[in-house]
């Protein structure tokens, strides 16, 4: 989030597209109902009415995988009918920027691109700069090349029928949508976008994001309380695992993986964001310190400038491959990988085209999983269509202690970090999963240390100090490392460039403090100024609300610099006003801001000579309106779903998104326009249990409300299969069946595409054959598609085709 | 004597997120029944005496094709003059003076089921196959004569269940349905001057359950 989840409550109007909030995340219901309390408009998109659908007071139904189709829409409507916030998106974006002559755009394709690889040459959507550097600019927005003209051309052939045609929406639902959410482009008017896995799980799942951000920046609604575009994340931590480095191109605080071609510190530091933009701050400039420092977190003393703090033992990818949890089944199943540690996950449930996952564990000489609970990865080996006789991977199931046996912390949607406290011992043998790690490290340490090994050195250098005085893993330690240490005595200039003095040992106060010349630690610079001298920061309980937007700047405490509202300088003008004054979350008062945390200490922009631009993360300071930062195009275009009901693509030449990756192994079947399979099918999950329900399905009162697996259709659906309400039905992909209770409902309607009928089902992916053993249900994701997004290869869960029968 | 209390529920905060249903079998521990999916997410599908507290699920088209899903977290009214009570002779129903919430005691396994069952007009007495004893809320009485609101109430995200001084309570039913008709001509507070959970519908009560109004 950009915001946060009591600031849910500032809006004027609430976009929730991509996210079923009240299924999925109550508790967002609380401030989405103060918001409307308080005169707000709610609006729910979604291809089904959904429990979030039935509080909104607009509710427009779209095919699954046309989210850029219908939000280009809205851009096209923004622009045609100037509704932007006109003086925002001149100054705080790239609207007025020139694109360099070698970007077009044809048909479906932007330039640049390799068939054969299936991949981009993003170098030519670069900006033209001036001898400087500086990027040129129009800011009477007359050329044909700035961004704000290029914009309109993209999208001006997003007219409402174009995208009613591909999408299903009716043009009058359309049109609704649009003016109400239009109508937050002006100073006063705030829009919040809420989304969730409603628009990751799609092969253009990031561009949906970077469309609706396109639409909050041309609409002034980032930084501004009431605004932001705000991911709902679904587990409790899974922020502060992506803040870690969950994801495989990154490590701790979003620094880049290193690649095989950077071989050197100097190498991989190389790419480090430069500016010739006078009043940019270019934050990530300060990328060495942050890298540096991570570095002397892991390796200590045995870092030192001298061995490249150690660079050379860090694991390098190969460069331009991904590593994502379907590149792992894919090497799995094609035999290449012996052995897997899974935490907390249960991919046999989880995971798409669950017959390669499960064949491809099933490959794999032992596995360790560790959980609160036996689930369908740990028992693959004796699931449906598994003879364990011929199996011969052996599986250690590790019980883990659960969130509410060990003290630690935990980042919530809205970067807000809480300390956690232990509340009972955990049963029999369980541990905490930051013990366990502590003994394997032990263990496999020993181990180099005495056998040598390929290469030692990247274990045995590793620094390890995180353990009590009982020898047990302690959180504590693991914390403060986390927010980093004065590795000696120095003295160094705050931002008011007084010298301040630290000793050996201090917790660094905050990451402006952090250095690349191997004096300080930081496990992650995100986090640095959450565990300080003066204490655990993220265990702070003040309820004081000093702004009234509720800020609770005192409870616990939120990355980046306990800054609550991304962006926030651009909720003033460029002399610092707020735009506006019925919700001032930050003022400049001549001499500092006031309010939230600003994004930097800086004069606001009008003033030319101290003054800056409050993008700081971006290099030239500016949000991108034309992003060329990403793989498939620097403006979100629509393209269908791997599997979709169209043969052609109704917007171009181009059915599907040019840059994702197509995986070829027997088992990725793919029956896109296939009259075998002529019904779109998405999954979801329900309130009652989270995720594949591996934790859930456990619990008889959740169990009781949610029994068993369904699929909702249409009525008109469930004439044509001849099925009622209540009788069983079988759901086919091309990869997989499964048997479902049918729920008749009106909530699903048939859609209009392409002028034919085109009918959609829906089914929850929280049920497999483990428990509740009634030898019925099994693994929706037998039926999904191992495809995954052009820039993150998040899997396409959402968008795919089947057949429906009568079981 | 006050006037009791009373809990307002305002279904049109209500996004059914059931974690009233659930905190009730918390709270009173009662157990998971096995369920079936009949075709709803509603379940289990009815009351029974095992689950107190149930959010009724219902969708449809209103008369202008509109698709609207309505959701009533269904329990006993506690009503002011408590219908079930007609059956009860020797104390195996209780009315608590200061509270007003109408209880259940063990000894309603010698009362006639099927004629308490009919006396009430929102459909809430259930059986205990095995002991015969009859069952349903209580008001979380152990709670709020401790101190505490009721735990549904407790659970609930939304602010769609509220619990306090009867009068206050009937006040804010009225003023709510005075707000909602702005929106919703139909909206209305059900039987606020017989009942002490007093419901908040934004349309016909028939198109969220057929007894939410009564039989």
């Amino acid at each position: 989030m950009t915001n946060h989840w009591v600031d849910i409550r500032n809006s004027d109007c609430i976009l929730i597209m991509g996210s079923n909030a009240a299924e999925n995340h109550p508790i967002s219901m609380k401030w989405v109902m103060k918001a409307k309390e308080n005169g707000a408009t709610i609006i729910s998109v979604d291809p089904r009415f959904t429990r979030t659908s039935s509080i909104a007071q607009i509710y427009a139904p779209l095919r699954s995988g046309t989210d850029i189709a219908f939000l280009g829409g809205m851009v096209s409507y923004i622009l045609t009918n100037n509704k932007y916030f006109k003086e925002y998106v001149d100054n705080y974006t790239n609207a007025s920027y020139i694109v360099g002559d070698k970007y077009d755009f044809n048909d479906g394709l932007f330039s640049g691109y390799d068939k054969d690889k299936r991949k981009y040459d993003a170098a030519l959507w670069a900006f033209k700069r001036d001898a400087k550097g500086v990027p040129e600019k129009d800011p009477t927005f007359q050329n044909p090349r700035c961004v704000l003209q290029l914009l309109k051309k993209h999208y001006s052939r997003y007219t409402p029928e174009k995208v009613s045609e591909i999408t299903g929406t009716p043009v009058p639902d359309l049109l609704k949508v649009y003016e109400a959410y239009a109508a937050t482009g002006v100073p006063d008017k705030a829009g919040s976008v809420l989304y969730a896995l409603g628009w990751t799980h799609h092969t253009v799942g990031s561009q949906n994001i970077r469309t609706s951000a396109i639409i909050q920046l041309l609409l002034g609604n980032i930084g501004i309380a009431g605004g932001g575009i705000n991911a709902l994340r679904g587990q409790p931590n899974v922020q502060g695992s992506t803040d870690g480095c969950l994801l495989f191109h990154l490590i701790p605080g979003y620094l880049r993986v290193p690649r095989t071609s950077q071989q050197s510190l100097e190498a991989y530091l190389a790419p480090t964001p430069k500016t010739a933009e006078p009043q940019s701050v270019n934050w990530w400039q300060n990328y060495p310190k942050y890298a540096v420092s991570l570095l002397k977190t892991f390796y200590g003393d045995k870092a030192t400038k001298e061995n490249d703090f150690g660079y050379a033992w860090l694991p390098k990818a190969d460069d331009g491959k991904t590593y994502s949890w379907l590149d792992i089944f894919d090497e799995m199943y094609g035999g290449k990988i012996k052995g897997m540690f899974i935490w907390s996950q249960n991919p046999a449930g989880s995971s798409p085209n669950t017959t390669k996952v499960v064949r491809g564990l099933a490959k794999l000489d032992w596995l360790v999983h560790a959980n609160i609970f036996n689930n369908e990865t740990a028992s693959f080996w004796h699931g449906p269509g598994m003879d364990p006789k011929n199996i011969k991977t052996e599986v250690f199931l590790l019980p883990a202690a659960c969130s509410v046996e060990r003290d630690g912390s935990l980042t919530n949607s809205g970067r807000l970090v809480q300390w956690r406290y232990k509340a009972v011992d955990a049963p029999g043998d369980a541990i905490p999963d930051g013990e366990m790690v502590n003994r394997l490290m032990a263990k496999i340490r020993a181990l180099y240390a005495k056998e040598g090994g390929k290469y030692p050195e990247p274990v045995l250098n590793v620094k390890w100090d995180y353990l009590d005085d009982k020898g047990r893993f302690d959180p504590h330690k693991m914390a403060k490392a986390i927010n980093g240490y004065f590795l000696k005595d120095v003295t160094l200039k705050d931002p008011a460039g007084k010298d301040v003095q630290f000793k050996k040992g201090d917790l660094v106060p905050t990451f402006g403090f952090l250095q690349a010349d191997g004096n300080t630690s930081c496990g992650n610079w995100l986090y640095c100024a959450s565990y300080t001298n003066a204490g655990n920061m993220m265990a702070r309980r003040g309820k004081e609300d000093p702004t009234g937007l509720g800020l609770y700047p005192n409870w616990a405490w939120v990355w980046p610099v306990n800054r609550r509202v991304l962006y926030n300088r651009a909720s003033c003008d460029p002399g610092g006003k707020p735009w506006n004054p019925k919700r001032p979350l930050l003022q400049w008062d001549g001499s500092k801001w006031v309010g939230d945390v600003p994004d930097g200490p800086w004069p606001p922009m009008a003033d030319k000579e101290k003054g800056k631009l409050p993008f700081i993360m971006k290099p030239d300071g500016r949000a991108f309106l034309f992003g060329p930062g990403m793989v498939d195009g620097p403006f979100p275009e629509h393209y269908e779903p791997l599997e979709s009901p169209l043969a052609k693509n109704l917007m171009s030449a181009q059915l599907n998104n040019p840059a994702i990756k197509i995986f070829k192994s027997d088992l990725d079947k793919v029956a896109s326009a296939d009259p075998k399979f002529p019904i779109v099918c998405s999954t979801y999950t329900v309130t009652e249990h989270w995720c594949s329900g591996s934790m859930t399905r456990w619990q008889p009162w959740l169990l009781e409300a949610q029994p068993e697996l369904f699929v909702e259709i249409s009525p008109e659906l469930a004439k044509e299969v001849g099925v009622k309400n209540g009788e069983r039905v079988k759901v086919a992909s091309i990869r997989g069946y499964v048997e479902a209770v049918a729920m008749v409902t009106p909530r699903f309607q048939p859609f209009k595409v392409g002028g034919r009928v085109v009918h959609q089902v829906g089914m929850p992916f929280c049920f497999g054959w483990l428990i509740p053993k009634t030898g019925k249900d099994s693994t929706t994701n037998l039926l999904t598609p191992g495809v995954g997004d052009a820039n993150t290869m998040c899997p396409e869960y959402k968008a795919f085709m089947v057949n429906v029968t009568k079981a | 004597m006050s006037n009791g209390y009373s809990i307002l529920v305002d279904t049109s905060k209500c996004t059914a997120c059931r974690g009233c249903q659930i905190a009730c079998k918390q709270w009173n521990r009662l157990p998971g029944t096995s369920t079936k999916n009949f075709g709803s997410y509603q379940n289990p599908e009815d009351l029974s005496a095992d689950t107190w507290k149930l959010v009724r699920f219902q969708d449809g088209r209103n008369g202008n094709g509109k698709v609207y899903w309505h959701f009533f977290t269904d329990q006993c009214r506690h009503c002011l003059s408590p219908g079930c009570m007609a059956e009860s002779e020797k104390g195996e129903i209780i009315q608590d003076e200061k509270t007003g919430a109408v209880i259940f005691t063990a000894k309603t396994k010698d009362l006639d089921f099927k004629a308490t069952l009919e006396g009430c007009p929102f459909n809430i007495p259930r059986q205990n196959k095995e002991t015969k004893v009859l069952a349903k809320c209580t008001m979380c009485f152990d709670r709020i004569t401790n101190g505490l609101i009721p735990a549904c109430v407790k659970s609930c995200p939304t602010g769609a269940m509220l619990f306090g001084d009867r009068d206050a309570i009937v006040d804010k039913a009225k003023k709510r349905v005075e707000e909602l008709k702005k929106t919703f001509p139909n909206a209305k507070a059900l039987n606020a001057d017989d009942v002490r959970v007093i419901y908040v519908v934004k349309d016909d009560p028939k198109t969220y359950y057929q007894y939410a109004a009564g039989k």
